[in-house]
């Protein structure tokens, strides 16, 4: 898809920063305000999206490509069921919390045991899921012309 | 208790709009609407992990949607299906709407907390010792990642699973390696 | 009575996921039965004048404050499983649109009784 206008890109280019921040800021509080990492995960996809939309999809595919943000997408899962199996090695049960009252008091920012750690890893997987699906939705089908048979069938 | 209904009545009518109207565009736009009006809504109930999932949510629905119907050169279609189709869908759904009236009987009042007149119910424990027991001062974020962290890695995967397949549907093969195949 | 407006919704997506000929209403019928669904599993979980289930400062000064918040929060385990499922709504609707985009291309329309007649 194509850029759009200069002012467009102006305030763009200022608003990124800002909501990729405030997506960073969700994810890591997840323990103490409303948020966590699912509507964190989505805020950081939506920053690029808007990127992609005030710049052109070719301008985004140069910073972030495709094969890039899958395996950004498989890091996020694996270290997901990475902290569940280290659960499972250290205390005996499978997703056991084994950093609990390990370190950090209550209702501060360095505490709960491994759900900062969980929060971050669920919003690296679905910020790059879903941007991974909106940049495939915008490569497809450019210029298609009824009747006639698409290509990469037969 | 006024707020719940004004919103509700402000869903119902986006829906119809967004059911009826033959643009597509107006009922991708009445979608936004319901949607917005859902995140007020789940504000009003309480629920401010929700509120501001489903607010963000929705503006990448809406992008999805706008990009699968904008750039197409569309038609308006009309009229519905023919006619015994009709009939028979029009059946299912008011034997559907039948069954749904009779549970109506059976639910609480809307207001009053079930979960605090059946004894030991799971919620109780959450809400008193989840603090103790976690150390995280959101009882949700404590609920989905500590006590229920298996249905967190279910979500997970159902996610990778459908991006993976839209990923591949929408692939194309490049013509360089259907030329050597030749 | 908001169950009863609640259960509307839901017919009404119903209706149009069953009856309606064009593909992206079908999928737009779909996802207003999915918010219908997540709004009654919502307020299932309501007290009238509870508070959100977060734990704050003001809430740990003493034994009988803390009795108060327990006394008068909002039911939690609802809030979990609907978080989970308004993302995975966005997944399943990823899906459906990119299915709906490779029909469009094969075919060059959205209409479904047109599909079954181009066969052979």
């Amino acid at each position: 898809m194509k850029g759009m206008t200069v002012i467009v890109k102006t305030i763009a280019s200022w608003v990124k920063i800002l909501i990729f921040l405030f997506g960073i800021y969700i994810i890591i509080f997840g323990h103490l305000t409303p948020g966590g990492g699912f509507a964190g995960g989505v805020i950081l996809a939506s920053s690029y999206v808007l990127l992609m939309l005030a710049f052109g999809r070719k301008f985004v595919e140069e910073n972030l490509s495709l094969p890039l943000a899958s395996k950004l997408d498989c890091l996020g899962a694996l270290l997901f069921a990475l902290i569940a199996i280290l659960g499972f090695v250290f205390g005996g049960i499978f997703f056991v919390n084994f950093l609990v009252e390990k370190y950090g008091q209550p209702l501060e920012l360095l505490s709960a045991g491994t759900i900062p750690l969980s929060n971050i890893a669920i919003g690296l997987k679905v910020g790059a899921s879903l941007f991974l699906v909106i940049l495939t939705l915008s490569t497809c089908c450019k210029d298609f012309k009824p009747g006639t048979p698409s290509d990469g069938k037969e | 208790m006024a707020e719940f209904y004004i919103l509700l009545l402000f869903i119902i009518i986006a829906a119809i709009i967004a059911v009826e109207t033959n643009d597509l565009l107006s009922s991708v736009i009445c979608v936004g609407a319901i949607g917005f009006g859902g995140s007020l809504m789940f504000l009003f109930l309480r629920a401010p992990d929700i509120a501001i999932t489903q607010i963000v949510v929705e503006v990448l629905g809406l992008i999805i949607l706008i990009r699968a119907t904008i750039a197409r050169d569309l038609t308006f279609i009309t009229g519905d299906r023919e006619f015994f189709g009709l009939v028979v869908s029009i059946v299912i759904i008011f034997v559907i709407f039948l069954a749904g009236i009779r549970v109506f009987e059976t639910l609480p009042d809307f207001g009053t907390a079930i979960f605090a007149r059946v004894p030991d119910a799971a919620s109780q424990t959450y809400i008193s010792e989840g603090l103790k027991k976690t150390g995280a001062a959101n009882i949700v974020a404590s609920v989905i990642l500590d006590f229920r962290a298996y249905d967190t890695l279910g979500e997970a995967t159902v996610l990778f699973t459908s991006i993976v397949g839209a990923t591949v549907i929408l692939r194309r093969k490049p013509k360089k390696l259907l030329e050597e195949l030749d | 009575m908001p169950y009863a407006l609640c259960f509307l919704l839901f017919m009404i997506g119903l209706y149009c996921a069953v009856v309606k000929k064009n593909m992206v209403k079908i999928v737009i019928g779909i996802m207003v039965m999915e918010y219908a669904v997540n709004l009654f599993l919502i307020m299932l979980g309501y007290r009238t004048g509870g508070e959100a289930p977060i734990i704050d400062k003001g809430h740990l000064e003493s034994a009988s404050t803390f009795a108060k918040f327990v006394s008068s929060a909002v039911d939690p385990l609802p809030q979990a499983l609907v978080l989970t499922a308004i993302v995975i709504s966005l997944g399943s609707l990823a899906l459906m649109i990119s299915i709906c985009i490779r029909t469009y291309e094969k075919y060059g329309t959205f209409d479904i009784t047109e599909i079954r007649r181009l066969r052979g």
